[in-house]
C-alpha cells in the first residue's frame, strides 16, 4: 500500500473535508457517550438545543465564539508562515491583564471613545511582545518556538497571578485574587440588549475579513505565505525572512492578545486566572479545522463554541462529564489532519 | 547566605531532588527515544496525563501498584501507536499531530476520570509506593537517608537511563534507531526498515512517558486531579535538547533541573517579600534558558521531523 498525490482536487472535496472530519469526530465521541450509557443522538440533539435553542443560548454561543475566532485567527496567520505559535493561551492572558492594568490605573477617568481603542491596542501589544520573545529566540539561537511559546504560557499565567494577587488586586473582592475592574466607560457596548453578546463579536468578524484580505491581496500576505512554504526559497526570491516573520508574529500575537482584551472588556470587566477555559489551545484546533483560512476560522469557532456551550446543559441532563466537549474538539483536530491528508493523496496498492 | 548553605546541606532537599526528577527522567527518556528515531512526540504532555489517570484508576480498582504502572505503560503505547500512525504512516506534521494527541489524551483522561469517579468533596486516594531502603546503602552517612526516602520507580528510572544509554550506543538495535533518525534512506539501504523502527521507538517512548505520569499519582501523590502534569511534558522536550539526545546527559539534566526546582521550593519559605509566583516561574524560564544555551551546540538527529516515504526523496 502506498500513497499517491492527487493530480487535482475538486472543489467539492475541499468543502467536504472539514465536514467529514467533524462527522468522524462526532461519531468517535459518540462511542464514548454510548460507553457512558447515554443515548448518543439525544446527547447531540441536546447539545444543539443547548447552544441555539433559545435567544439566550444563541447569544451565549456567539459570545463564546468571539475569543475563539481571535485566537483561531492568531494560530492561522502564524501557521501559514510556519511560525508555530502555541502560546495563544499566554498571549490571551497578557492581553487581558494589560487591559485591566491600563484600564484601572491610567485610563480610569477617560471617556470611552478614547479608552476603548487604547485598551484594545494595549492588549494587542502585550500579546505581540509575548510572541516576539520565542520568535527572536528562534532567529537568534535556532530554538524551536513550539516549546518556548508553550513554556511561556505557564510563565504568563503566573505573571497574571502575581499581579492580581499584588499591585492590581481588587481590595473589594473579599480576598479572592481578582484584578481591579476596567471602568464602565471602557466596556464594549452590548450588541443586543438582554444578552452578554458585545461588540467584540463584530470586531472579530471584521478582523477575519481584514486578515483574509491581507493574506490574499497584499505583498505582506504573499511574503508570509512564501516564508511558510519554503524559507530558503523565500530568501532566494528576495523576501526579508526575519522581518516578515516578525510582522507575522506581531499580527498573530496581537490577535491573541486582542482576544484576551475583548473578553475582559466585553464580558468580565476584570481578570482572574480562570478567565480562559483554554481559548488559546482551542484556537489551534479552530485554525486547523478552518484549513488555516481566515473566513473558515469564523465557522470553525462557531462549531467549537457550540460544542462547549451545548455540552453544559447536555451534561447536566444526561450525567455525562462536560469534558466530552473537549474530547470532541480534540478529536476533530486529529480527524481533520487525516481528512486533509486523504484529500491530497489517494491510496494505491 | 547561611540559609542557602542550610538548604543545600539538608537531606530533605536531596531526597526531593530524586523524587522530582523521576517523572522527568521517564518522560525525557521517552521523548529522546522517539526523537532518536526521527519523530518529535509533542503528545508527551497528554500521554503523561493519561498515564497518571489510568495508572491511578487501576490501583483504585484493586490492582497492585506495579500492575498500575504496567497499565499506564500499555495505555501510553496505544497513544504512541496513534502518533506513529499519524506521523510515520501518513507523514503528517509532527508538531500538529503531537498537539492533537496531547489535547485528545488529556481531555479523554479528564472525561474518563469524571465518568468513573464522580465529583466529591475530597478526591479519593490510594496507598502509594512506600520508600524502600537498599541494604548496604542505607547505612551510609547523608546518602543513606536520601536514598531511603525513595520509592522503587525512582531506582527503575535511573537504571532505565543506563540501560537506554547502552542500547542506543552499544547494540545493533540502537544503531538502527540512530540511523533511522539521521538518514532513513541510508538505513533502508542497510536492510533496516525505517517505518518499523519509528513505530517501535514511538510506541516504546510513549509507554515510558506514561510511566512517568503514573509516578505522579502512584508515588509522588496519592490522587489524580486535572492539570496535575503542569507542563512537565514540555519541560522534558526541552531537557532532550539540553541533553543533546544522550540518555546519560538526560539523567543528569533531569537531576539538575530537579535540584533547581527543589531549591526554589525551599527558598519560597526561606525568603520573605518575593511573590511565590516568581519562584514557580523559574522551572519554565530555566528550561527556556537551557534551550538557548544548548540548541546551537547540540547535534540534532538530521531526519528529525522529516517524514519518510519509501522511494521518495
Amino acid at each position: 500500500m502506498r500513497f499517491e498525490r492527487r493530480e487535482h482536487r475538486p472543489l467539492a472535496l475541499i468543502v467536504l473535508t472539514p465536514l467529514l472530519a467533524v462527522a468522524a469526530a462526532l461519531a468517535l465521541s459518540g462511542l464514548l457517550i454510548a460507553a457512558a450509557g447515554a443515548p448518543v443522538l439525544e446527547a447531540y440533539w441536546r447539545i444543539l438545543v443547548g447552544a441555539f435553542g433559545s435567544r439566550l443560548s444563541a447569544t451565549e454561543t456567539l459570545t463564546r465564539a468571539t475569543p475563539l475566532m481571535l485566537t483561531g485567527l492568531a494560530a492561522a496567520v502564524a501557521f501559514r508562515a510556519r511560525v508555530w505559535n502555541i502560546g495563544g493561551e499566554g498571549q490571551f492572558y497578557l492581553g487581558a491583564i494589560a487591559v485591566a492594568a491600563v484600564g484601572s490605573q491610567l485610563l480610569a477617568g477617560a471617556p470611552g471613545y478614547l479608552s476603548m481603542p487604547l485598551l484594545l491596542l494595549a492588549g494587542a501589544v502585550a500579546g505581540m511582545i509575548l510572541l516576539i520573545i520565542p520568535l527572536w529566540l528562534r532567529l537568534r539561537f535556532s530554538v524551536d518556538e513550539v516549546v518556548t511559546s508553550l513554556l511561556l504560557n505557564f510563565v504568563a499565567v503566573l505573571v497574571v497571578s502575581m499581579l492580581i494577587d499584588g499591585p492590581l488586586k481588587d481590595p473589594l473582592a473579599f480576598g479572592w485574587p481578582q484584578s481591579q475592574s476596567v471602568p464602565d466607560a471602557a466596556m464594549l457596548p452590548k450588541l443586543m440588549a438582554r444578552s452578554r453578546l458585545h461588540w467584540g463579536f463584530g470586531i472579530a468578524l471584521v478582523l477575519a475579513f481584514v486578515v483574509h484580505f491581507v493574506q490574499s491581496r497584499t505583498v505582506f500576505g504573499l511574503k508570509s505565505r512564501a516564508a511558510g512554504l519554503s524559507p530558503e526559497g523565500a530568501v532566494f526570491a528576495g523576501v526579508p525572512l526575519a522581518r516578515t516573520l516578525l510582522f507575522v508574529a506581531c499580527l498573530s500575537g496581537g490577535l491573541a492578545g486582542l482576544a484576551g482584551a475583548v473578553e475582559v472588556m466585553g464580558v468580565k470587566g476584570y481578570v482572574t486566572t480562570d478567565l480562559s477555559p483554554g481559548f488559546g489551545y482551542s484556537g489551534i484546533v479552530v485554525a486547523m479545522l478552518a484549513g488555516l483560512h481566515p473566513l473558515g476560522v469564523v465557522l470553525a469557532a462557531l462549531f467549537t463554541a457550540t460544542m462547549f456551550v451545548g455540552a453544559d446543559g447536555m451534561s447536566r441532563a444526561l450525567k455525562i462529564p462536560t469534558y466530552i466537549a473537549d474530547v470532541t474538539v480534540a478529536l476533530s483536530l486529529i480527524t481533520m489532519l487525516v481528512a486533509v491528508f486523504f484529500a491530497q493523496y489517494r491510496i494505491r496498492r | 547566605m547561611s540559609t542557602f548553605v542550610d538548604i543545600v546541606a539538608s537531606v530533605g532537599l536531596w531526597a526531593a531532588v530524586l523524587r522530582i526528577a523521576t517523572p522527568l527522567i521517564f518522560g525525557t527518556l521517552g521523548a529522546l527515544l522517539c526523537e532518536r528515531a526521527g519523530v518529535l512526540n509533542l503528545g508527551i504532555e497528554g500521554i503523561m496525563t493519561f498515564g497518571a489517570m489510568v495508572g491511578w484508576l487501576a490501583v483504585y480498582h484493586g490492582a497492585d501498584l506495579w500492575t498500575g504502572l504496567l497499565v499506564a505503560a500499555l495505555a501510553g503505547a496505544v497513544f504512541g501507536l496513534l502518533h506513529a500512525a499519524l506521523t510515520v504512516t501518513l507523514g503528517l506534521s509532527q508538531h500538529v499531530s503531537g498537539l492533537g494527541v496531547t489535547l485528545f489524551a488529556s481531555s479523554f483522561s479528564y472525561y474518563l476520570f469524571r465518568l468513573i469517579v464522580p465529583l466529591a468533596g475530597s478526591p479519593p486516594t490510594i496507598v502509594p509506593f512506600a520508600p524502600v531502603s537498599v541494604p548496604g546503602l542505607a547505612g551510609l552517612p547523608f546518602v543513606g537517608p536520601v536514598l531511603s526516602a525513595q520509592t522503587p520507580p525512582t531506582y527503575l528510572a535511573v537504571l532505565l537511563a543506563l540501560l537506554l544509554a547502552y542500547v542506543v550506543f552499544r547494540t545493533p538495535l540502537g544503531l538502527a534507531i540512530r540511523m533511522t533518525g539521521e538518514n532513513p534512506h541510508a538505513a533502508e539501504a542497510q536492510g533496516v526498515n525505517p517505518m518499523a523502527v519509528r513505530y517501535g521507538a514511538v510506541i516504546a517512548g510513549s509507554a515510558l512517558m506514561a510511566v512517568g505520569g503514573a509516578f505522579l499519582t502512584l508515588s509522588a501523590f496519592n490522587s489524580f486531579f486535572p492539570t496535575m502534569v503542569q507542563g512537565r511534558g514540555w519541560i522534558c522536550i526541552a531537557l532532550v535538547v539540553f541533553a543533546s539526545w544522550r540518555p546519560g546527559r538526560a539523567l543528569f539534566g533531569a537531576l539538575l533541573f530537579a535540584f533547581f526546582d527543589a531549591f526554589q521550593l525551599r527558598l519560597q519559605t526561606a525568603v520573605d517579600g518575593v511573590p511565590y509566583q516568581v519562584f514557580l516561574m523559574t522551572p519554565y524560564i530555566l528550561s527556556i534558558l537551557a534551550l538557548c544555551v544548548m540548541a546551537r551546540r547540540a547535534r540534532v538527529p538530521q531526519a528529525l521531523m522529516q517524514p519518510y516515504r519509501r522511494g521518495e526523496r
